[in-house]
């Protein structure tokens, strides 16, 4: 075979880098950006880019975890959102009780991972598939929240816990919600690309039987990443409430879709083993951006449901499409090789 | 699943372990249905009541009848989750269409709501199989565009009973041989479904699907258009339910069947329909629902606090499927 000339191949070059997921996220935030501060001078605003990045912090917070769980096992943790309002329910209850905030914090943090724990032990060790799995502690976590709550609404929570959601970072202009996410998402980018266990999570999502064979403690890193969710779902409970300043038995509702969208436009596919934290970041500064203009634009709830699953579903026909155009490409030039010089 | 009665040879292997077992399981579903039936009818003799006893069975049939659809969806490894949008969707776009047509064949109305079903589920069966979506997110996604169109058909408003035709009403009221017209939709799909499973080829090419997908890929069966038929059966079936739902409601609103794919999803799982794919018949649907019907009505009269439903529901799903998977774990399935 006739070795490859040593000509820069630009063009080659070029759709390789820009083939790559996270760099066609740059560039759609960019196209974003640029669009959206034509629609409205509200939108390149440094104070409300802020102010909104306010409000996707719990999304982002629970994504972490999803994304772990995507890699790993291809398939998601439905029960999040429902996770988060159990917790800040058993929270709140706690504080109505009386209880010092501290340990109602604590409480709602500890009843949330152990909803995870109970993901985890589903699909670790009784080996479900973790679509049913979680299918059914939604209905379960909903269903203790919900009972627990009623259509009561708690607030007049101490001002140091409102602080967590409504509270910035002393002397500077950054939401205090955004610094816990930013220390959790350095904690989880080091996890994930600097250890073991993040090497064993992505062989696990790429192959599964080859990782058991050989010695891959599979069943624990489940166990592990689902109660991590449960964790991360109750900690987005509590800030949620904190910035809110209450809970009620709608909190949190919908979130999963959220979640797994960001997720899944960040590059991290349900065939599993794929995707990095990085695109993962992109894509919820896009899924922040975009709320954002929608919401300038005055695009009701409802419609906004509908562009975000347009989203999810672009998300994963998108780089299909590109691999079709690559491979073709890529076939068309062995066939020059092949038949030609 | 059972054996052909042409093949007389006992198979003493798994299969006849899991004959024997979906018929205990079944069984224990109905003793237990049976003994919670009894156990409520003490606490509270109103259980019995002929217009409660419509209630559940009125529950039931809706649950019944887009629970059919979901099993396929199950089977063949899949979900719908997008059944409630449909349903709310249907149900919106009749209702404000027939709101103010008085004399409007029902026929037509039927034949619209079912084509507006069918045109969601081939919505479904397109992403699945074209876009090649897996069906969670495919029916994740599908489920927030249709529930986000109805607020863009309604325009946030209601539909409320008296603006409706009463010959609409009347569609799932009528008696028929004294039983309400829902009903007999219920037992319609239900048979037919059960036929289609048994005796059509498309029934076994369903279970051979979900049974182990690359076998039946091999052996020649149109994995894609099987897959397409049953997500558009299943929107079908949804969007039926959807029509039906409003006549027998006499209103609509922008959450109007919220939560309900849950509903179907927990009447399948619990009734036997295996999560693993590959198995499941319309008696485990009958069963999940009517349990899962009688559990519902049982704590809304009975004055324990209602939201405990779900909590239960959640639980027996739970119970269901870890109780399903080990002992199909034991017989080895792919």
């Amino acid at each position: 075979m006739k070795k490859a000339e040593n000509k820069p191949n630009i063009p080659n070059t070029l759709l390789r880098l820009a083939s790559k997921w996270e760099f066609q996220l740059v560039i759609i935030i960019i196209l974003l950006m640029a669009v959206g501060s034509t629609m409205t001078p509200y939108f390149i605003n440094l104070k409300n880019q802020i102010q909104n990045s306010k409000n996707l912090m719990e999304i982002a917070i629970m994504a972490l975890p999803m994304a772990l769980i995507i890699i790993t096992t291809g398939s998601v943790d439905l029960s999040i959102a429902n996770n988060l309002l159990m917790s800040a329910v058993v929270m709140a209850k706690l504080f109505e009780a009386g209880v010092p905030m501290g340990l109602a914090v604590s409480g709602g943090l500890l009843a949330g991972t152990l909803g995870g724990l109970l993901n985890g032990i589903l699909v670790g060790v009784v080996k479900l598939p973790p679509l049913v799995a979680t299918l059914g502690t939604f209905t379960l976590f909903k269903g203790i929240g919900y009972s627990l709550l009623r259509e009561f609404t708690v607030k007049g929570f101490p001002d140091a816990f409102n602080f967590i959601g409504q509270g910035k970072l002393p002397g500077t202009i950054i939401p205090f919600q955004l610094a816990i996410f930013a220390v959790f998402a350095v904690i989880y980018f080091f996890l994930l690309h600097r250890t073991a266990l993040g090497r064993f999570i992505y062989s696990i999502g790429q192959n599964e039987n080859a990782c058991r064979y050989s010695g891959v403690p599979v069943d624990n890193v489940k166990i592990l990443i689902f109660t991590l969710s449960g964790f991360m779902a109750a900690l987005a409970g509590m800030v949620l409430a904190a910035r809110y300043g209450s809970v009620d038995a709608d909190i949190g509702s919908g979130y999963e879709l959220t979640v797994i969208t960001a997720v899944v436009l960040g590059g991290v596919l349900t065939t599993g083993g794929t995707g990095t934290l990085t695109g993962v970041f992109l894509s919820l500064w896009l899924v922040s951006e975009v709320r954002l203009l929608m919401n300038l634009l005055n695009i009701q709830g409802e419609i906004q449901k509908i562009i975000f699953g347009l989203l999810l579903i672009l998300a994963i026909l998108l780089p299909r499409l590109v691999d079709q155009i690559r491979s073709r490409r890529r076939l068309k030039q062995m066939e020059k090789e092949i038949l030609g010089a | 699943m059972e054996s052909n009665s042409a093949l007389r040879v006992k198979n003493k292997n798994s299969s006849s372990f899991l004959t024997a077992f979906s018929t205990w399981r079944e069984l224990g579903i109905v003793a237990v249905t049976l003994l919670l039936m009894g156990a409520i009818t003490l606490r509270s003799p109103y259980f019995l009541n002929a217009a409660n006893f419509e209630d559940i069975l009125v529950a039931i049939s809706l649950t019944v009848i887009v629970a059919c659809g979901q099993m396929l969806a199950i089977i063949i490894r899949g979900i719908d989750l997008s059944v409630s949008s449909i349903v709310g969707l249907v149900a919106m776009a009749v209702g404000l269409f027939i709101r103010d047509k008085f004399d409007f064949p029902m026929g037509w109305t039927l034949v619209m709501g079912i084509g507006f079903g069918i045109l969601l589920g081939a919505i479904n069966g397109l992403l699945i199989t074209l876009g090649k979506l897996p069906p969670l997110i495919a029916t994740l996604a599908s489920m927030s565009i249709f529930r986000g169109m109805v607020v863009v058909f309604s325009g946030g408003e209601w539909v409320n009973t008296y603006r409706i035709a009463p010959s609409f009403l009347q569609l799932t009221r009528r008696l028929v041989l004294g039983i309400p017209a829902l009903i007999w939709f219920a037992i319609l799909i239900a048979v037919g479904i059960t036929l289609m499973m048994k005796y059509t080829r498309l029934g076994r090419q369903i279970y051979a699907l979900g049974s182990n997908p690359n076998a039946a890929d091999v052996a020649g069966i149109p994995k894609n258009k099987v897959t397409f038929i049953v997500y558009l059966i299943s929107g079908t079936l949804a969007g039926l339910a959807g029509i039906l739902w409003a006549s027998r409601y006499g209103s609509v609103t922008n959450e109007t069947g919220i939560g309900f794919e849950l509903q179907t999803v927990a009447a399948c799982v619990v009734g036997g329909v295996s999560v693993l794919g590959g198995s499941g018949k319309v008696l485990n649907v009958v069963l999940g629902a009517w349990l899962l019907g009688i559990i519902g009505n049982a704590l809304t009269i009975s004055n324990i606090n209602p939201f405990l439903r779900l909590t239960i529901n959640g639980v027996l799903i739970i119970s269901a499927v870890v109780f399903d998977t080990l002992i199909y774990r034991r017989l080895g399935k792919q």
